[in-house]
This record gives C-alpha cells, sequence and structure tokens, in this order.
C-alpha cells in the first residue's frame, strides 16, 4: 500500500503536461520548452506559462508555438513578449538600469551579512580575550594565592 | 552607545522598505505602452461584423479603449459607469470584446446598454496579446495622434472618472 502511494505521487509529479503541442523540428521544441518556462504567466503571477492553466497563459503558449514556426528567434519572442508585458513577464529579465536592483540586491545583502557577521566575530573575540585577561589578573592577585593555599591544604590532609 | 544605534537603523531601515512593499500592488505591472502609439489591428464589429475598425480611423479623436467580455464579472461593476461617461459625450468609447461569445455580448449590451460607439471582436485574444492584455476590464486612453497616454487595469470606478479619466480626457481633447 505504501509503495502504491508513493508511485502514485511519482506519477502526479511528472504527469502535469498543460499542452500537447509539438513542434516538428527539435530544437525548436526545446526552445520551446525553454521559453515557455522563461515566461511569467501575468495572470498568477508566480507561474510560468509553462505550468500555468490560465487562459492567457495557453495564449501566450500558443503565440510562442506560432513564432517558432514562423522561424523567429528566442531573442525577437522574448522582445515581442517584453514589448507588451514589460519586465515583469521575463523570470531572467535583461540587466539595465530598472534591473539592476534585482541582479545587484542579493549579492550586496550577501556581503553585508558576511561584513556584519566578520565584525560581530571579531568584537566578541576582542572582548572576551580582554575579559580573560582581567580575571586571570585578579586571580592572579589575590585569589590565586588563596586557592595554592587551599590546594596546599587539601595535599597536607 | 553604537550597540543601540545600529539595530535601530536597520529596524527604521527594514520598516520603510516593508512599508513601500504594503503600498505596492503587484497585480499593477506597469504598461510599457504609454506614451507608445497604439497597437494597430483591422477587426471586426461586434455589430457589424462585414466592417472593420481600425485605430488609424480615428486618428484625430480622443478615444478611450475598454476591454471588456460578457464572462468577465468586473466588467458588469464598471459598466454603468462607462454608460454614464459615454452620456456625457466627452470622449468616442471604443470597446474590444475580449474572448467572448458574440451571441453573449450582444445580449449583454441589449440588457445592460451600450456606451460603445463600437465594439470590436477578438475570439483568440490575439489583440489583447497585442495590448499587452492580461486582467479584463482594462482601459487605454488614446489621444489625437494615436498615443497611449493611460492605462487601468482593472474596472473603473466613479471616483477614476472624476479624477483620472476626465481631466485627463479635457487636457487631450485641448491638445491639436
Amino acid at each position: 500500500m505504501k509503495y502504491l502511494l508513493f508511485a502514485f505521487f511519482l506519477i502526479s509529479q511528472t504527469s502535469y503536461a498543460l499542452d500537447s503541442r509539438q513542434l516538428a523540428d527539435p530544437i525548436k521544441q526545446e526552445n520551446y520548452e525553454i521559453l515557455t518556462k522563461e515566461l511569467r504567466c501575468l495572470v498568477c503571477q508566480n507561474q510560468t506559462i509553462a505550468d500555468s492553466n490560465a487562459e492567457l497563459a495557453s495564449d501566450l503558449r500558443r503565440q510562442v508555438y506560432e513564432m517558432l514556426e514562423q522561424g523567429k528567434t528566442n531573442d525577437e519572442i522574448v522582445q515581442f513578449m517584453t514589448d507588451r508585458y514589460g519586465d515583469f513577464v521575463l523570470y531572467k529579465p535583461a540587466f539595465k538600469g530598472k534591473t539592476s536592483i534585482l541582479w545587484i540586491a542579493p549579492g550586496a545583502f550577501l556581503v553585508l551579512g558576511l561584513l556584519i557577521v566578520y565584525i560581530f566575530i571579531r568584537q566578541k573575540r576582542v572582548s572576551r580575550t580582554e575579559q580573560g585577561e582581567t580575571v586571570n589578573a585578579k586571580l592572579d592577585s589575590e585569589k590565586q594565592k588563596k586557592i595554592r593555599r587551599l590546594l596546599e591544604k587539601g595535599d597536607q590532609s | 552607545m553604537l550597540k543601540y544605534i545600529i539595530p535601530f537603523i536597520l529596524f527604521i531601515i527594514m520598516a520603510v522598505f516593508l512599508g513601500v512593499g504594503l503600498s505596492l500592488k503587484p497585480s499593477e505591472i506597469p504598461s510599457p505602452f504609454i506614451n507608445k502609439p497604439a497597437p494597430s489591428f483591422s477587426a471586426a464589429k461586434l455589430e457589424v461584423p462585414e466592417e472593420k475598425l481600425s485605430p488609424a480611423d480615428l486618428i484625430g479623436q480622443v478615444w478611450l479603449l475598454n476591454v471588456w467580455a460578457s464572462w468577465c464579472v468586473s466588467c458588469r461593476g464598471e459598466h454603468p459607469i462607462l454608460n454614464n461617461l459615454a452620456d456625457k459625450n466627452v470622449v468616442t468609447i471604443i470597446g474590444l470584446n475580449y474572448k467572448d461569445d458574440p451571441a453573449n455580448a450582444k445580449q449583454w449590451l441589449d440588457t445592460l446598454g451600450n456606451p460603445y460607439s463600437a465594439s470590436i471582436t477578438d475570439q483568440e485574444g490575439r489583440i489583447g496579446i497585442d495590448y499587452g492584455v492580461y486582467g479584463v476590464p482594462e482601459t487605454f486612453v488614446i489621444d489625437k495622434k494615436g498615443i497611449i497616454r493611460h492605462k487601468q487595469t482593472g474596472p473603473v470606478t466613479e471616483q477614476d472618472v472624476q479624477n483620472i479619466l476626465l481631466p485627463l480626457i479635457a487636457k487631450l481633447q485641448a491638445e491639436s
């Protein structure tokens, strides 16, 4: 039963194909699959047009399919879509002024985070050694003697 | 002292970002068409399919292109507002009947009133793609030279008419 259930999940993972469009040319077919996975469905926003069931997504898939059949290049199709829907339609927007923050921010935050961690650790280390020294100094002066005395006493008994 | 200032500044920065995030509407995608020529089409009119309409026919007029469909629920809410606007006679309203059944569309206009000078049909949604339509209803404001000057995604409300559309239409009518 367990295995059956497991098998069921495997099937449901792979059988979501929403459209049966097949281009005769395997290269075009590959481009079709690449493009539909890079274009965002504008109705559902967090799905690609390959994944989405929305009507607009299916219209856009049709558009991509037809343009590939007409021999349009991937760049031309991407340009066609951005001309109409803006950069938002792309899951991988081109690097330019408007989108630079999207590309730079993750790296900048990583560097910033590492910097903060570095400063934090360094500060901790410095303060710990400082503390250690003062503690040691105190121990040296009075307590060290007391400890020694106690230890000697212990040895005698 | 620094120990308290740094977290406080970080908190302020985060609060500003989150605050701005709250006020954004992710469903409203900025249209790349603003100040660009209205994409051309030549489409059959809903009422008289033999006749065609294209944006070139409307050069010299300020016009609205309102994307609607009989299956679209928010279009029903928007419809009386368009009827009112049409009664004011300040602007030509063209309907783009998007992915709809013509019979249903005609029936809708018969029962709810027809604010459109003409409606054109786009049963396959191709004109819709050319105009970057992704959420019906949508309304484009196009000037006398055929340039798109404004786009609204979602239903037009009475406030939108008073605050945005009417002032913009008056301004565009004054342009030569």
